[in-house]
């Protein structure tokens, strides 16, 4: 297989797991090199690639197990920069600006909803796969994703109800 | 009726029963700026799902191009190597000396040497001509020495 065949496969989907890695780790420079290393395994296992019935479908798995490592080794390295000394009087300026902009104000209600249902919000609502696909892809029953995708959906809408009532605190 | 449909679809919406049509309706309705106020809060959810759509991946993924080395060509290549070697060692092996810029014969080697001292010393027989032109100089200081008697005058002048 040629680079340029293998780039016609890859292409189409490059940014849903792009998308998909960035919902999972947050950071755009992280997405970033998971997303690389999602491809760059599929390269070099191209000779495989033809068995695959799905490849769309299998990358986007292996982008969901890859970052799931990658979140696993995070919380092991036991290691956070985080402040335990250091008090910001105000609410820092970024954070201002986030609450101020209520479409990104629903960015963080997703980040704060568990892995799963994020992987799923973001095939469905974002991607907007079918069920049977993510079923497929995630190695979850139709049913079960529904359930999760419903307990995802109503948690973003009541804390969405939240602030659109009490405005953003 | 356009309003009554929307709840409909939204209830359905919540419990992940829609269809990827009817969750389409629901984002165009939303995006679209006649949103009825007791759905507002909506609005953002479906505009961050359509932002979100558009992200794209723009880094460069390198792709090499496996070069996976033949080992073969390097036998190969040594083999080409050994052939060159026994192909030339005779023609060194042949040249004696002369290859390394030295006479063999002894008699030879005097008459050269004889040679070159001769142009050496014809040279260096030249450069010491030239030298004598120091001469004049030292002539011209002895000519300076009658300064000195200027000097004299000079200072008795000075002594009164």
């Amino acid at each position: 297989m040629t680079q340029t065949e293998f780039l016609n496969i890859v292409m189409p989907f490059k940014d849903k797991v792009f998308r998909l890695a960035k919902r999972l780790l947050v950071s755009t420079e992280e997405a970033e090199d998971a997303t690389q290393e999602v491809l760059l395994k599929l390269w070099n296992n191209k000779a495989k690639i033809e068995e695959y019935k799905n490849v769309e479908a299998f990358s986007m798995t292996m982008t969901k197990n890859f970052c799931y490592d990658k979140l696993k080794s995070k919380q092991a390295q036991n290691l956070k920069i985080v402040h335990s000394n250091y008090e910001e009087k105000n609410t820092p300026l970024q954070k201002q600006i986030e609450l101020n902009d209520s479409v990104s104000w629903v960015g963080r209600i997703i980040e704060e909803l568990p892995e799963q249902q994020r992987v799923i919000i973001q095939l469905r609502d974002i991607e907007e796969y079918d069920y049977d696909e993510i079923a497929k892809m995630l190695d979850m029953n139709n049913t079960a994703v529904r359930v999760t995708l419903s307990r995802a959906r109503k948690a973003i809408r009541e804390k969405l109800t939240k602030t659109h009532n009490y405005g953003v605190r | 009726m356009v309003l009554d449909n929307i709840e409909k679809l939204l209830k359905k919406y919540e419990n992940g029963e829609t269809t990827l049509k009817e969750e389409q309706v629901l984002k165009n309705y939303f995006s679209s700026d006649t949103v009825a106020p007791h759905l507002e809060m909506y609005k953002p959810m479906f505009d961050y799902f359509l932002v979100n759509q558009q992200e794209q991946f723009t880094k460069d993924v390198p792709l090499k191009t496996k070069n996976i080395f033949n080992y073969k060509w390097i036998s190969v290549a040594a083999v080409a190597v050994l052939m060159m070697g026994f192909y030339f060692s005779p023609i060194i092996a042949n040249s004696d000396c002369n290859d390394l810029g030295t006479y063999c014969e002894p008699e030879q080697a005097l008459e050269e040497v004889s040679k070159q001292l001769a142009m050496i010393s014809n040279h260096f027989n030249k450069g010491t001509q030239t030298v004598g032109y120091l001469n004049e100089v030292d002539k011209g200081t002895s000519a300076l020495g009658y300064l000195n008697e200027i000097e004299n005058t000079t200072s008795i002048i000075f002594k009164n």
